[in-house]
């Protein structure tokens, strides 16, 4: 049987949170907004009006590209794309194409340690948002959307397996939040990924001569599913001496499955044309130096791994911590409040456990929580006249739990323990309350 | 008394000294255009009088203006010239509007012209041409044309015009009015429908050198909402007006006077030439040897660049579909489309986009050893409704003066020096500076105004 290398390349594209939006000054945050109420005549693409770039997006797209390795592009320039489309109102969309602003990086992933080559990242304006079936004669055109920032991503056909793609995206998913420039929520549709999946023969000299693109994913597990299915799905075409068509496919929820959307003979000539009303990005050594700073204040995800790992937290405790940001930076704050001596006696770890396993509440304050974990960890002097006070009340409280353990239960005595705890709001702990509790009944 | 033949200057004085009203300033030029608007066809929109800010100390308090129907004016249609646009309201002002409206000039029409500023004699608006005032058989220029035609036939006291290739400098030459195409960025084009976005230039078009000024130091300037609008402080155009600069040495460029140029129109430059010798001024032939390619490279940008901006008019959004658009429109989006088309690229879009570089260097280079360049803004003076529209390179060839300068990005001032022998219709010349010596160009051309006394006034009607 013949064997198929899988070819993969990821496309993700991320909006990022500007307050405003990538070429006009509409709020970019349009989330939840009653629709057509975030517009102007920018976004809208009515006659005469101008676009002009977000600086803050371009400095966020050069972040990325710093924290992916890229090389960044000092001038740049913004080129229109055609296309006709409902939802694009210019019949252009502002995006770049022959000088991306970041290019030829990289990016490692903790879990599989694979380094996937990143191709370009390049800034481009989200487009309107169709809505259909709301009555049975038209369609409807939301334009909030219209105009938000939208970065892409994209890799080199270097990925070999569905798992590697799924781990691919929950990372940059992890560098874009540290970056703090995105939620890249894949469910709210701020971060969105389409696979490019051909196979190659071993009788293929350079990349396979078809690709398939899919479209509509909306989780890490579609992601998975889809690429899985195409696999299967190509493998069969291919073991039948023929070749799948080159096409874009749709990804069903429902069954798991791919299915046609359109052909490449109806692949669009895009036309690009340098964007003549926005003078070219021009990022010099000052602003290259100053965004290179920040980017080495940021703790990335490999960064705090590393970090995590070396305060001697088990491994899986780490990727866990890494993958949520919230936590992770909640128990490094905890940390810079403990001792040389706790930090070399394996307390961090117990401090991730109350923290994973939830042991103690996670919206207790830093300092709360430091106290706790210390009351909780550390074996508390037992004050034994206190305590044998206390059996001596409780024996004389419970005489029908005491008589019962007598003939044999043990569900009595732990009972009386129980009372104890109560009792001394436990202040002692409960296996030395019940060792000296049976010396004394003995 | 004839107040369209008043300068801005002289009207301002008279609203300041209540000799008239604002009102009765406006309905002096309204009754102007009904009375003439019918054959001339300058006017496609007749505004009412807007309420504006009552400070007689504005600069251009109470003065009624024109404005090309590129411009979009909130609640006002705004055409472009075209059947696409023809029930079209814009929601908001473009920038020179506002400028001009907080200088408390007041709107008085939309001018006519060629559709979305395809054209160079106003014939290729879809609602029909302007008629040269001096003489209803001619045209009046394009695209600009129906600018020209309000402003020297005292329909408005000025127009803001638009140049992508010419079009405030041809009107102004075959109208009699004085045209300014800025410097690549001078003025904003914010709320200017689009025709091609790296060379469209917003300007002023007068009867005077001085109203010009006067006009420009009010639209140029930075605007926050084009990014290719200067950062740099704006000259104040007036004051410096009557500025004579010293040794000031103009550069006549051979390949302007050669064999396409028709010797009515040669004859007049020559004369315009021996006013400013007799000033002392020096002159000095120089070459630029690009001329020609200016022509080509600038029906590929332009139509790049057109079928670009003309994709968002469909019936989704302006209620007609793409069919509407007239033949030059589509000849231009087909041109343009097939220039960026995958394959052709590299042929015609980067050749050109090369061209423009060398015509740009080639300017500098130029203007090391001159300071300003004068020529025929057109090699013929006005010519037939008709004689031209069914041969479009012909039409496209009436441009061949004005080109070069918008693909430079450098800007120039045409200027009226008299009527034609044979067919009495006027000729204009223009100055020509590096980008941003507008300041020098307006001192100059004032200098060859007061010494031949003044333009031609309109006296026909
Ligand atoms: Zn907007």
């Amino acid at each position: 049987m013949t064997i198929y290398t899988p070819i993969i390349g990821l496309e993700t594209h991320i909006e990022l949170a500007t307050q405003t939006k990538m070429f006009c000054r509409c709020p970019a945050e349009y989330f939840n907004a009653p629709p057509n109420t975030s517009v102007c005549p920018v976004c809208l693409g009515l006659p005469g009006a101008m676009p002009v770039a977000n600086a803050q997006a371009i400095e966020w797209t050069i972040l990325l590209g710093l924290a992916l390795n890229c090389t960044i592009t000092t001038r740049s320039f913004f080129e229109r794309k055609h296309y006709f489309y409902p939802d694009l109102p210019k019949g252009y969309q502002i995006s770049q194409y022959q000088s991306p602003l970041c290019e030829n990086g990289s990016l490692t992933l903790p879990e599989s340690n694979v380094t996937i080559p990143i191709r370009r990242i390049h800034l481009e304006e989200d487009t309107g948002k169709l809505l259909h079936g709301s009555s049975k004669n038209n369609s409807l055109i939301d334009f909030n959307r219209s105009g938000v920032p939208l970065v892409e991503v994209v890799t080199e056909p270097a990925i070999s397996d569905s798992r590697i793609a799924a781990e691919y995206l929950q990372t940059l998913q992890k560098y874009v939040q540290y970056l703090g420039i995105s939620d890249a929520d894949m469910e709210k549709g701020s971060m969105r990924c389409e696979p490019n999946i051909s196979l190659k023969s071993p009788s293929d000299k350079g990349l396979p001569q078809y690709k398939v693109e899919v479209k509509n994913i909306n989780s890490f597990k579609f992601v998975r599913k889809a690429i899985d299915f195409e696999l299967k799905r190509q493998t069969s075409i291919l073991q039948k001496n023929e070749i799948p068509l080159q096409e874009t496919r749709r990804y069903m929820e429902a069954n798991g499955s791919t299915a046609s959307m359109r052909q490449k003979e109806e692949a669009h000539d895009y036309r690009y044309m340098p964007e003549p009303d926005i003078p070219p990005v021009v990022i010099n050594q000052d602003q290259f130096n100053s965004l290179k700073k920040r980017v080495e204040t940021v703790e990335l995800p490999n960064k705090r791994l590393k970090t995590l790992v070396n305060m001697q937290i088990k491994r899986e405790d780490a990727l866990l911590l890494v993958d949520d940001k919230y936590l992770g930076d909640f128990l490094l704050e905890i940390v810079q409040l403990c001792t040389k001596e706790e930090k070399q006696s394996g307390f961090i770890q117990k401090l991730v456990n109350y923290l994973v396993n939830k042991k103690i509440s996670h919206t207790l304050s830093k300092h709360e929580f430091y106290a706790k974990a210390k009351t909780l960890s550390k074996p508390v002097e037992t004050d034994m006249a206190s305590l044998k006070n206390y059996i001596a009340n409780a024996i004389e409280n419970n005489k029908v739990a005491v008589s019962d353990y007598k003939l044999g239960s043990l569900n009595a005595i732990n009972a009386i323990v129980g009372s104890i705890m109560k009792e001394s709001k436990g202040s002692f702990q409960a296996k030395i309350v019940l060792d000296e509790l049976k010396k004394v009944l003995r | 008394m004839k107040l369209h033949h008043l300068s801005i200057a002289q009207l301002r004085m008279m609203l300041l000294k209540k000799q008239i009203s604002k009102k009765e300033v406006f309905k002096y030029f309204q009754s102007r255009i009904q009375k003439l608007n019918p054959t001339v066809n300058a006017i496609l929109t007749e505004t009412e009088e807007t309420e504006t800010m009552d400070d007689v100390t504005l600069p251009l308090y109470g003065i009624p203006f024109s404005m090309k129907d590129t411009y979009l004016t909130k609640g006002i249609r705004t055409t472009a010239g075209s059947r696409i646009l023809k029930d079209y309201i814009p929601q908001y002002d473009a920038t020179v509007y506002t400028k001009l409206k907080n200088s408390g000039a007041i709107l008085i029409g939309k001018s006519n012209c060629d559709a979305w500023g395809h054209g160079s004699s106003t014939e290729n608006s879809d609602f029909g041409p302007v008629k040269n005032p001096w003489n209803n058989a001619y045209v009046a220029g394009g695209s600009s044309g129906g600018s020209a035609a309000s402003v020297i036939s005292g329909m408005s006291m000025f127009d803001i015009g638009e140049d992508t290739g010419g079009s405030i400098r041809l009107p102004s030459s075959f109208c009699s009015t004085v045209g300014l195409k800025v410097s690549y960025g001078l003025t904003s084009r914010y709320g200017c429908i689009a025709y091609a976005s790296s060379l469209d230039t917003v300007g002023p078009i007068g009867k005077s050198v001085e109203d010009v000024a006067i006009i420009l130091e009010i639209i140029a300037g930075n605007d926050l909402l084009d990014a290719t609008s200067v950062r740099h402080k704006i000259p104040k155009y007036t004051r410096t007006l009557r500025d004579k600069k010293n040794g000031l040495v103009i550069g006549l460029p051979k390949e302007y006077f050669k064999n396409s140029l028709t010797p009515s129109v040669a004859k007049k430059i020559q004369e315009t030439i021996a006013v400013y010798k007799e000033m002392g001024i020096a002159f000095k032939e120089v070459s630029l040897s690009l001329t020609d390619y200016a022509i080509a490279a600038y029906y590929l940008l332009a139509t790049s660049e057109a079928s670009s901006n003309l994709a968002r008019y469909d019936s989704v959004r302006f209620g007609n579909d793409r069919s509407v658009f007239g033949e030059e429109a589509k000849r231009r989006m087909m041109l343009g489309a097939f220039t960026l088309s995958a394959g052709y690229y590299d042929a015609y879009y980067i050749k050109a986009t090369k061209i423009r570089s060398l015509i740009k260097q080639e300017f500098d280079t130029v203007f090391k050893e001159v300071d300003l360049l004068l020529a025929p803004t057109s090699p013929t003076p006005a010519f037939k409704l008709g004689e031209k529209i069914n041969d479009p390179l012909q039409m496209y060839l009436s441009d061949i003066f004005t080109i070069p300068t918008n693909i430079a990005g450098i800007p120039a001032l045409s200027v009226p020096c008299g009527l034609s022998e044979d067919t009495k219709l006027p000729v204009g010349f223009q100055l020509l500076g590096p980008a941003f010596s507008e300041e020098l160009i307006l001192q100059t051309a004032y200098r060859y105004e007061n010494a031949v006394g003044g333009f031609l006034k309109f006296n026909a009607a």
